[in-house]
C-alpha cells in the first residue's frame, strides 16, 4: 500500500456507490408504493348498477349506490324544471361547459337524457361530502326567500340547483357530476354504462 | 451494587447518560407554570401508546366489524371502557398540552436562536401528531369517522395533475373503504407512533444540546461559576423531576375527572354522530372535525373566492400554510429580546389577537358556515376576518417586532 491516496478516484467511487444505491432503493420501494394503489378487487367492483325507477313519483328522489358512492335519481316536476332557466345568471357553469362533469349527452339545459329525470353522483365537488336534499321552495327551505329548490352541502355550504349546477360564490368549483347512464326501458336505468360502453 | 454499576459502565454509558441528561443537566431555576407541558406531553404519549396496545388486542380493522368491535370493547371487555376512554380523552388532552407547550414557546421566544432546530423538530412532531389523530379517528368507523376521512383525503385532490391519483393511492380505493381502514390502522398503530417516538427523542437530544430557555429569555450558560456550572442553573434531577411530579398529579386529576365523569365532554371529545356506524350514502347533517382541527378547518372553509385558482384550491393552500407558517416563526420574529416580559405593547397585543383569532376560528369550525352564531353576519365572513388576523400575526411579525419598544433584559434570571 502506498501512502498516497487518489482522492478523485475515492470521491468518484463514493458517488458511484451512493448513486447506484439510491437507484436500488428506488426500485425496491416501487412495489411497496404500488401495493397501496387500488387492488384488482377494488377496480373490478365498479360494475354498473341497474335501477328500477317505476316507483319514483314526480318530485321525489331516490339514492342508489354505485362504486361506493351515492347516486341520486330525481324525477323533477314541471315547476322544478321551469325554475332552472332563471338561475342561469347565478350558477357558475350554466351551460355545462366543464366537460369532465357529465357525458356529452347530458351537457344540455336540464343536464339529463330525459328532461324530468336527473341522475347525479351525490358527492360534493368541493371535498366529497354528500349534499342534502333541499327541495322546499322559499323561506320554508331555510335557504333564503329566493331559493327555488336544490341541494345544500352541510360541510362547507356549497349550493346546487335542481340540475346539480353549482351556485357562484360557494367553495365547490364545478357542477355535480352526471354519471354515464342509459335507459334500458322507461322504468329501468343502467348506471355506470352507456351506449359507448362501461365508464 | 457499585460493582454492578461499574460492570455496566464499562459496557454501556449508563452513569454518563444519567448525569448528562438528568443529575448534571442544568436547567434555569426560574421555570414557571408554563414549563409543565413538555413533560406532560411525554406522559400523554406514553399513555396513548400503552392504552393503544391494549385496544389493538380487541379492535378489528375491518369495515364489517370495526364499529362493533369498539362497542365490544366498551361493553364486554373487562375494563375496556376505561382503556378506550383513556385513549380517546388522551387524544384531546395531547392537543391541549401541545398547544399550551407551543404557546409557551411563542410567549417566551423559546424558538429563537439557538433553538430554531429544536422548534422545527417540535413543529414536525405537531404535524405527525395531527396525522396520527386523523388516522385514529377513522378506526371506530362511525359516520363522522367516515365522512371526516372522505373530506380530508379529498383535500389532496385539489393538487393539480397528481391530485386525483394521489388521493386514490391514499385511500387504496375510489372512495374511503376497507382498504383505507386497514392501512390507516397500520399507520396509526405502528408507522406514525414509531416516527413520533423517534422525533420526541430527537427533540430532547436537541433540547439538551442547546439547553432549556426560560421565562426571561436569556441564556444561563453565559454566567458560569468556577466549575463551569451556570449560576442560574439547577440540576434537572431532582429539582425539576419533583416539580414535574406535582404537574403530573394535577394533570391526572383533571384527566381522570374527564375520563370518569364526561368522557364525551358534550360532543367535544367524542362526537355524537360517531356513535352511528358509517353510512356511505348519508353525510351527517353537520360535518365537524374534532375541536383541535377546527381552526384550520375554518380557514379551509373561509376561502370562497376563485381567483386564478379555484376557491377550493385556495382553501387547501391556506389551510396548509396556516400550519406550515409555524416553521418560519424563529425567522419572522426580529425583536432584539426573546421573552414577552421585555417586549412592548405591540407584540403583546398581536399575540392576544392571534389567540383570539385561533379560538374564534376554532369555534366557527364547529358551526355551519351560513348560520349566524356570533353577530350581524354569517359565520363564514367572521371566519374570513379572523383568517386574515391569523395570517397577519405572522406576515406582519418581521415589521412589528422590529419597531416594538423593548425593555432592557437583565443579566441574570429574575423571579
Amino acid at each position: 500500500m502506498s501512502e498516497g491516496v487518489d482522492r478523485d478516484k475515492r470521491r468518484f467511487l463514493t458517488l458511484l456507490t451512493t448513486g447506484v444505491g439510491a437507484i436500488g432503493v428506488g426500485f425496491a420501494a416501487t412495489p411497496f408504493v404500488l401495493s397501496m394503489t387500488p387492488s384488482a378487487r377494488a377496480r373490478a367492483a365498479g360494475a354498473p348498477v341497474e335501477v328500477d325507477i317505476s316507483k319514483l313519483e314526480s318530485g321525489q328522489m331516490m339514492t342508489v349506490e354505485w362504486r361506493g358512492k351515492p347516486v341520486w335519481i330525481v324525477r323533477r316536476t314541471k315547476d322544478m324544471l321551469a325554475s332552472l332557466p332563471a338561475l342561469d345568471k347565478v350558477v357558475a357553469d350554466p351551460e355545462s361547459k366543464v366537460a369532465d362533469q357529465q357525458p356529452s349527452y347530458a351537457a344540455n339545459k336540464t343536464r339529463s337524457l330525459k328532461p324530468e329525470l336527473l341522475v347525479l353522483v351525490g358527492i360534493c365537488t368541493h371535498l366529497g361530502c354528500s349534499p342534502s336534499q333541499k327541495f322546499q321552495v322559499g323561506p320554508a327551505s331555510g335557504m333564503g326567500d329566493d331559493w327555488t329548490g336544490g341541494f345544500f352541502c352541510p360541510c362547507h355550504g356549497s349550493k346546487f340547483d335542481l340540475a346539480g349546477r353549482v351556485f357562484k360564490g360557494v367553495p365547490a368549483p364545478t357542477n355535480l357530476p352526471v354519471p354515464p347512464h342509459t335507459f334500458l326501458s322507461d322504468t329501468r336505468i343502467l348506471i355506470g354504462e352507456d351506449k359507448k360502453g362501461a365508464a | 451494587m457499585e460493582k454492578l454499576l461499574a460492570w455496566i459502565d464499562d459496557r454501556f454509558p449508563l452513569t454518563k447518560v444519567w448525569e448528562e441528561h438528568l443529575s448534571k443537566y442544568y436547567t434555569p431555576k426560574n421555570f414557571n407554570f408554563w414549563y409543565y407541558f413538555g413533560s406532560l406531553a411525554l406522559l400523554v404519549l406514553v399513555m396513548q401508546i400503552v392504552t393503544g396496545i391494549f385496544l389493538t388486542m380487541h379492535y378489528k380493522p375491518d369495515t364489517e366489524s370495526a364499529f362493533a368491535s369498539v362497542e365490544f370493547i366498551m361493553r364486554d371487555v373487562s375494563w375496556g371502557w376505561l382503556i378506550r376512554y383513556m385513549h380517546s380523552t388522551g387524544a384531546s388532552f395531547f392537543f391541549i398540552v401541545v398547544y399550551l407547550h407551543m404557546f409557551r414557546a411563542m410567549m417566551y421566544g423559546s424558538h429563537r436562536k439557538p433553538r430554531e432546530l429544536l422548534w422545527i423538530i417540535g413543529v414536525i412532531i405537531f404535524v405527525a401528531l395531527m396525522a396520527e389523530s386523523f388516522m385514529g379517528y377513522l378506526l371506530p368507523w362511525g359516520n363522522m369517522s367516515y365522512w371526516g376521512a372522505q373530506v380530508i383525503i379529498s383535500l389532496f385532490e385539489a393538487i393539480p395533475y397528481i391530485g386525483p391519483g394521489l388521493s386514490e393511492w391514499i385511500r387504496g380505493d375510489f372512495v374511503v373503504a376497507d382498504a383505507t381502514l386497514n392501512r390507516f390502522f397500520a399507520f396509526h398503530v405502528i408507522a406514525i407512533p414509531l416516527v413520533l417516538v423517534i422525533l420526541v427523542f430527537v427533540h430532547i437530544v436537541a433540547l439538551h444540546k442547546v439547553g432549556s430557555s426560560n421565562p426571561d429569555g436569556i441564556e444561563i450558560k453565559k454566567k458560569k461559576d468556577a466549575n463551569g456550572i451556570p449560576l442560574d442553573g439547577i440540576p434537572f434531577h431532582p429539582y425539576y423531576t419533583v416539580k414535574d411530579i406535582v404537574g403530573v398529579v394535577v394533570f391526572l386529576m383533571v384527566f381522570s375527572a374527564v375520563v370518569f365523569f364526561a368522557p364525551e365532554l358534550g360532543g367535544w371529545f367524542l362526537e355524537h354522530d360517531n356513535f352511528v356506524p358509517a353510512n356511505i350514502l348519508q353525510t351527517p347533517p353537520e360535518i365537524v372535525p374534532l375541536w383541535y382541527f377546527t381552526p384550520y378547518y375554518s380557514i379551509l372553509r373561509a376561502n370562497t373566492v376563485s381567483f386564478i385558482l379555484d376557491a377550493k384550491v385556495w382553501g387547501v393552500i391556506f389551510m396548509a400554510l396556516s400550519i406550515m407558517v409555524f416553521f418560519f416563526l424563529p425567522w419572522l420574529d426580529r425583536s432584539p429580546v426573546k421573552s414577552i416580559r421585555y417586549r412592548g405593547w405591540i407584540f403583546k397585543t398581536a399575540l392576544a389577537f392571534f389567540v383570539v383569532a385561533f379560538v374564534i376560528l376554532g369555534y366557527l369550525g364547529t358551526k355551519s358556515p351560513q348560520a349566524i352564531d356570533l353577530m350581524l353576519f354569517p359565520n363564514v365572513y367572521w371566519a374570513q376576518i379572523f383568517t386574515i388576523v391569523y395570517f397577519a400575526f405572522f406576515a406582519l411579525m418581521p415589521w412589528y417586532t422590529k419597531i416594538d419598544k423593548t425593555k432592557p433584559v437583565p443579566e441574570r434570571v429574575t423571579k
